[in-house]
Formats: C-alpha cells, sequence, structure tokens
C-alpha cells in the first residue's frame, strides 16, 4: 500500500468520525485537533478504524506522534512496512 | 390491557412524533423490547415496552405528534384474552388536535364575477392585506362587511404556517427549557475538590499498554465507576426528585453528558454503572457515544439516570459547575487533568490532578453529605485497580 493510499484511507477514516468537517482545507502539517473537533471518544474510534482497516494497532505511548495528518500517514507506513 | 403510551424524554418535553413502529399488531412483545421510535427535541429515540405481552392495536400512525401521555398502543398482557372487536373499535384513538377556528359558512361574495363588498371594507382588506379572493361575506347575499375582514386578518394571522425549525434550533429550545427549569426550580449548591490523579492516570496507562485498542480504555469510563460506587456511600444521591419528595432509586445509573457534532448534548444513562466491570463499562459508553451522535437512544436511557457526569476531557476549562437536569438530583463536573505543584512529605512535586465539582440539589442533601460523596470519590479514584 503506497503512502497515498493510506493517506487516503485515513482521510476517510477521519471523515467518518466527523463528517461536518472539510477535509479538503486539511493542513497536513498541522495538528489534526486543532483543525476538526475530536475529542477523545472520536480519538479512540479512529485508532480502532486504523487497526481494523490498516491493520496497525497503535499503542497508546505511540499517541503523541500522531498529532498532525502527515505524522499519521508517516506512522502507519512505518509500522506496516515492519511488518 | 395496558396502554403503551407516549414516553417523557426530557425534563420539558411535553410531546413527541411517533416515527415508526418496531412491531406489529399481534406480534409478542417482551419486557424491555423496542417497539417503537419516536422524535423528540433532542434526538431520536428508540423507545422500550415495560410489560410482556401481545402488541393488540396501534392508536398512533407513523408521523403524528402527541402529547406525553397519550396512548399509542394497546398490549394485551400474557394471559389476556383478545378484546371482542365491538371492544377494539371502541378504544380511544389519539385524540386528533382541535381545529384552530371553525370553518365559516360558505356563502358566495362573488356572482357572475362581481365582488360584493362595502367600500370600507375595501378599504380595511388593503390596509390589512387581506386577500379577498379567501373571505366569505356575511352580509346581506354574501356581501363582503368590514367584520369579515377584520376577521379574516386575525385568521390569517393565527394561521400562519408554523415556522418549520430546524433540529438543531429544537435541540437548543429543549436544553434551554431544561436549563432554565433547573436554575428556577432547583436550589443548587455546590461543593468542588481537587483529585491527585496520578495513581489514575499511571494505572490506566499501564492497563492501556496491555490492551489492545479495540479493548483500551478512557478516562471517563474510570470516573463514570468511581462516581457509580461513591453513590453507595451516599444513596441520597441516587434519586430524583417528583416534585414533592425524593423518590430513592433502587439501582445506579449515571447519565454522561456527550456532545452531539452539530451542537448541543444528550446526557444517556449507562444501566447499572455500579456493577459493569471497567471493559463492561467502557464498551456501553462506546456504544451509548455511537447511538447518541447517530440518534439512536433508548427511552430508558433518556430517563433513568440520577445523577451526570460531565468531563470536559484534556483541553477544558478547569472546572466545571453544573447544573442539574431535573428531575435528577446532582450532577459532578470534571475540569481537564492538569499538572499541579503539590506538597508531598513536605516537597513539592508535580502530579496530574483534576477538579472535581459536586452541584447537587438542596432539597435532597446537604452540604455534609455532598462533601462525604466527593471524599468517597477521591478514596476511590486512588484505588483505580480495585474499580
Amino acid at each position: 500500500m503506497t503512502d497515498d493510499e493510506i493517506r487516503a484511507v485515513v482521510l476517510r477514516l477521519l471523515g467518518e468520525i466527523a463528517p461536518e468537517a472539510d477535509l479538503e482545507v486539511l493542513d497536513a502539517d498541522k495538528r489534526v485537533r486543532d483543525q476538526i473537533d475530536i475529542d477523545s471518544m472520536d480519538a479512540l474510534n479512529f485508532l480502532i478504524a486504523i487497526d481494523k482497516e490498516l491493520g496497525v494497532d497503535i499503542p497508546e505511548a505511540d499517541y503523541p506522534r500522531l498529532a498532525t495528518l502527515n505524522a499519521i500517514v508517516r506512522y502507519v507506513s512505518e509500522k506496516r512496512a515492519g511488518r | 390491557m395496558a396502554e403503551f403510551l407516549m414516553p417523557i424524554l426530557g425534563a420539558d418535553m411535553t410531546a413527541g412524533t411517533l416515527v415508526a413502529w418496531r412491531k406489529q399488531p399481534g406480534d409478542r412483545v417482551e419486557r424491555g423490547d423496542i417497539i417503537a421510535e419516536v422524535e423528540s427535541d433532542k434526538a431520536d429515540v428508540e423507545v422500550e415496552i415495560f410489560v410482556t405481552g401481545v402488541l393488540d392495536r396501534i392508536l398512533v400512525e407513523p408521523g403524528t405528534k402527541v402529547p406525553v401521555g397519550t396512548p399509542l398502543a394497546i398490549i394485551r398482557e400474557e394471559g389476556g384474552a383478545a378484546p371482542p372487536a365491538a371492544t377494539a373499535a371502541a378504544l380511544p384513538a389519539a385524540a386528533p388536535a382541535p381545529p384552530r377556528r371553525p370553518a365559516p359558512a360558505a356563502r358566495p361574495a362573488a356572482e357572475g364575477g362581481r365582488l360584493r363588498i362595502s367600500p370600507s371594507a375595501r378599504q380595511l382588506a388593503q390596509q390589512l392585506g387581506v386577500d379577498l379572493s379567501g373571505v366569505t361575506g356575511s352580509g346581506p347575499d354574501g356581501r363582503i362587511m368590514r367584520r369579515d375582514i377584520e376577521e379574516a386578518a386575525a385568521s390569517t394571522a393565527g394561521a400562519l404556517p408554523p415556522v418549520e425549525l430546524d433540529r438543531q434550533t429544537r435541540m437548543r429550545q429543549a436544553i434551554a427549557a431544561a436549563m432554565a427549569r433547573s436554575a428556577r426550580e432547583i436550589p443548587h449548591f455546590h461543593l468542588t475538590t481537587t483529585i491527585d490523579m496520578s495513581r489514575a492516570m499511571a494505572w490506566l496507562s499501564a492497563e492501556n499498554a496491555r490492551r489492545p485498542v479495540t479493548e483500551r480504555l478512557l478516562y471517563g469510563a474510570v470516573l463514570l465507576k468511581a462516581m457509580a460506587l461513591a453513590l453507595r456511600d451516599v444513596p441520597e444521591l441516587n434519586a430524583t426528585w417528583s416534585g414533592e419528595r425524593v423518590v430513592p432509586n433502587p439501582a445506579i445509573h449515571v447519565g454522561v453528558a456527550i456532545s452531539l457534532r452539530q451542537g448541543g448534548l444528550v446526557a444517556p444513562a449507562i444501566h447499572d454503572t455500579d456493577r459493569q466491570s471497567l471493559t463492561e463499562l467502557m464498551e456501553k459508553f462506546r456504544d451509548v457515544a455511537q447511538r447518541a451522535r447517530a440518534g439512536s437512544l433508548r427511552s430508558s436511557e433518556m430517563s433513568d439516570p440520577t445523577i451526570t457526569m460531565t468531563s470536559l476531557g484534556e483541553t477544558g476549562a478547569e472546572s466545571v459547575f453544573g447544573l442539574i437536569y431535573p428531575p435528577q438530583v446532582a450532577l459532578v463536573g470534571f475540569g481537564r487533568v492538569a499538572e499541579r505543584a503539590v506538597s508531598i512529605g513536605g516537597q513539592i512535586v508535580s502530579h496530574p490532578v483534576v477538579t472535581a465539582t459536586l452541584s447537587a440539589d438542596h432539597r435532597v442533601a446537604d452540604g455534609h453529605r455532598g462533601s462525604v460523596y466527593l471524599a468517597a470519590l477521591e478514596r476511590l479514584l486512588q484505588e483505580p485497580s480495585q474499580l
């Protein structure tokens, strides 16, 4: 799976969590939570969806590494490559 | 026979719209079954039945808005005989809304294309903007008189089509009504305490590190369980206020405030909160949050809480002085968890702390008992593995 494909899946999952968000204007280098209204339950559901769709179980200790869209894509890509 | 009534799903709900029936006449229903969907101002709600029997007859069709307490269906309780047809036919149907005003007797004002109207009535019609084609004359030979114009103007004003309010507006109206009633009727008192969360947060991190993501716990689940267990020490806060007296609740159903993406919030119960393991509680918490946002809560979840938890999460304000949702008697607001300097054994160290604020109804408890409740809450949060 390419990074672009991972990005597309991540954006789709974010859209399911926050359907009102305009993801086309999401700045991939800025904190997602500063741009989309996401609470802790949304964040957990997003991580569960990542696990289900992309096969990556993200430990809680790594949450700080997932602040931006680019960081999420990079993290998932690295985890999948290391499997 | 039992009547299945339009339930009250919020403090100031006066009417609801029956959206759909999930059961049909002749279907067997068991206590707890969802048999209908109702739309209130705050949410679409799946309504449960509290008797076991057979759905005998439907009295209200989908799309109909009826007052709270209106019979929606007749349930033949288990073992009961089917009523004879005449009896069934005699059962009262939901009363239709009365017409705004009786229709006037039809009397032609215009015959052969010429309108019979007095000059002063015509002038008045122009002043009031009354469309003469819809006015029936009450004068000789159907002549339109001034009084007809006045009545038509009044009728038009009274019969203006109702403004179609969107869900968001109705949600704000429902919250406004409930919170205004709370502020007006409930003599609140507030108690605040700062709780050291270092043990709870460390335990939560360690616990989540060994759990797959699908079973991870949120901090809110820990707070919910601690709130529920603390009620065992102060059962008077596990009650509702009936308007005249306290009604104790035998089970513990803590409500949890969930903000909705479109704005507004709901606070459904997590049933038997004190009896759930943290894993079970987290599962129910996720389920109820998803259904709250999807608009498919159940009637008992809306009506059963006696106390509500509201947590501002990681980025919110430091403390919350909430308003109690009537007829509940208490609410605990948790601010954000923040690192603060605390003195332990004479040493100043940095610990995560949270401000917990109890809002309680002074008609059912006093400050001393409220303080005992907060002390129990604090004690429980120092032993998270025991929750």
